[in-house]
């Protein structure tokens, strides 16, 4: 009996295995094409709606509208000129404003996070300066700046630092207290203490305001472009605004959103990059 | 008593905190206690007496309100370099592989990257972590890690060394595996060492010394001496008949101080 139940039972054991791979799979098949149906349904039944009079497509656009928008501004240019001209004076100011901002409030954070009296007599100003809506700044720097990039630069460089800065200091006052002081017995100095343990501790919530703060950049360019500009995205939109083109609202949006995703994707590779000694669980969700 | 120099001296030591609510709460107070160069003293006492508190103020990470720590006859200001620290909790950097967390004492104090990296592996092998060089702590046992803590405070060579509880998270089959590892290293180190732990028998097993402590605010109760020969034998050892008169002896008065600790709280 026993001779003849070891193979069976290996094979019992292969196969158990197979059948969990394979309900993973369905599984992940089956989200798959349960996303793509609530697509389908959105957007089928907004085009529905509009065909049947239900929606306005005036007032809301309509999705074969918008792609046709999409098509005719790559093929043919868009009113205020080439479509990749926009992107790229959009994607130019926002980035330069992020990397300029995160930069700063990286340097900040860290020097104000390793001081206890400049901490302390800080953190309440950064609180306040947190909870100002910084947009409207926007009006200020045009103003200052005049109608090129460096006023939706300053825009952008506002909204990021202070994400930036408030992530980098929390993160600096958050290190754990044994590390530091391990790292003091092992005979780190004070430039080695910063080095090898706080920006290390501070780097997970660093790189976690600088998911949420690239978009605030694009909203800080977009917005800047908004209120007075000559080319960008936000112009685009405030054109299309202007004419009553709703297609063309819609159509922007979805151009701005890929490039929002893009640089999603860039930052989670770069974080992943950084972060490698943590545990696997977090880094493959 | 004696005129023999010390390696750690703590004379009339009061280290005080305030509390949130904004009470003084005193954690040692009239605190003495003396370690020759080269002696294993353990120290236990009730939970929350203040045991981590005089191992940070040995260490140089506090102040003593009153009173003087003294290493080596010389008054302590700040962290010294021949104080090694094994601490209480994980402490090992989660951002760094084995070799280089071994590595980071000798790197912090100046040694070139090759000899600081040959006496790293050096290091990894002796606490038999050989072949894990390259992992971080998150893919170590708790055992692991721990051996890792070891290695990097073995590798600065203390002549002073503390340890906080460091087996209390292990089995009991990898805890003598590492108190057999300790006395080994500790033999050829030949540095004073200063073991905290709750666990009576591990004190007895290792130490010279064992300093039973008050309910705080924490003195030293009483001192006993544990003349068992050595080299001492951890798996066997706590079965001699010595070995269970001096455990009964501790108990009693450790006992006392714990019951005590229930009843003020
Ligand atoms: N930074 C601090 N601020 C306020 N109180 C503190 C601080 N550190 C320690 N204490 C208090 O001092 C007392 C002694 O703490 P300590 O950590 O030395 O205890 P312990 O003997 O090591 O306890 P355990 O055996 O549980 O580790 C405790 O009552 C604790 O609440
Ligand atoms: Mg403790």
């Amino acid at each position: 009996m026993t001779e003849i139940s070891i193979p069976p039972e290996t094979a019992v054991a292969d196969a158990r295995l197979e059948t969990l791979v394979e309900r993973l799979r369905r599984r992940a098949r089956l989200v798959l094409a349960l996303r793509l149906a609530v697509l389908v349904f959105l957007v089928g039944g907004w085009e529905l709606g509009v065909r049947t009079g239900l929606i306005d497509p005036f007032f809301f656009g309509q999705p074969s509208g918008i792609v046709v928008k999409l098509i005719d501004w790559f093929s043919n240019g868009t009113s205020i000129g080439p479509l990749w001209k926009q992107i790229w004076v959009t994607i130019y100011e926002a980035g330069a404003g992020f990397l300029i901002g995160a930069v700063a409030g990286i340097l900040c954070g860290i020097t104000l996070g390793r001081n206890q009296l400049l901490s302390d007599v800080f953190s309440i100003y950064i609180k306040v300066a947190n909870s100002i809506p910084r947009v409207v700044l926007g009006s200020i720097f045009i103003v200052a700046l005049g109608l090129g990039a460096a006023s939706k630069i300053a825009l952008a460089v506002v909204m990021v630092f202070f994400v930036v800065f408030a992530n980098a200091f929390q993160g600096v006052r958050e290190a754990d207290k044994n590390l530091i002081a391990n790292a003091r017995i092992l005979g780190a100095s004070n430039w080695q203490m910063t080095r090898a343990v706080v920006i290390p501790s501070a780097l997970s919530w660093i790189l976690a305001s600088l998911h949420v703060s690239f978009g605030f950049a694009l909203v800080g360019a977009i917005v800047g472009e908004f209120l007075g500009a000559r080319e960008g995205m936000g112009l685009l939109i405030a054109t299309a605004q202007g004419s009553f083109d709703s297609n063309g609202v819609f159509a922007a949006m979805i151009v701005i959103a890929v490039v929002a995703l893009v640089a999603e994707w860039i930052l989670t590779m770069i974080e992943d990059r950084l972060l490698t000694w943590r545990p696997e669980t977090t880094v493959n969700e | 008593m004696t005129i023999t120099p010390s390696a750690i001296e703590l004379k009339q030591i009061a280290r005080r905190f305030v509390t949130p609510t904004g009470h003084v709460l005193s954690a040692l107070e009239d605190f003495d206690l003396t370690i020759a160069p080269g002696e294993f003293c353990a120290i236990v006492g009730p939970t929350g007496c203040g045991k981590s508190t005089t191992l940070g103020l040995v260490a140089g990470l506090a102040r003593p309100q009153a009173g003087a720590v003294t290493l080596f006859d010389a008054p302590v200001n700040g962290v010294d370099r021949r104080v090694g620290f094994v601490f209480q909790q994980d402490a090992v950097f989660p951002w760094r592989n084995v070799l280089g967390n071994v590595m980071a004492g000798p790197l912090f104090r100046g040694v070139a990257k090759d000899k600081a990296e040959a006496q790293a592996r050096d290091w990894i092998v002796r606490v038999g972590l050989k072949g894990f060089e390259d992992h971080h702590p998150h893919q170590l046992s708790g055992g692991m890690r721990k051996r890792v803590a070891l290695a990097q405070t073995f590798i600065n060579n203390p002549q002073v060394l503390l340890m906080d509880e460091p087996f209390s998270a292990l089995d009991v089959q990898t805890r003598e595996l590492m108190q057999e590892e300790l006395l080994q290293l500790w033999a050829q180190a030949k540095s004073a060492v200063l073991f905290v732990t709750h666990d009576l028998d591990e004190a007895i097993l290792l130490a010279d010394r064992v300093a039973v402590l008050t309910t705080r605010p924490a003195r030293v109760k009483s001192v006993h001496t544990i003349d068992l020969p050595r080299p001492r034998d951890v798996a066997t050892l706590r079965y001699d008949e010595r070995f269970i008169a001096i455990a009964r002896k501790i108990n009693d008065d450790l006992r006392e101080e714990v019951l005590r600790a229930r009843a003020g709280h």
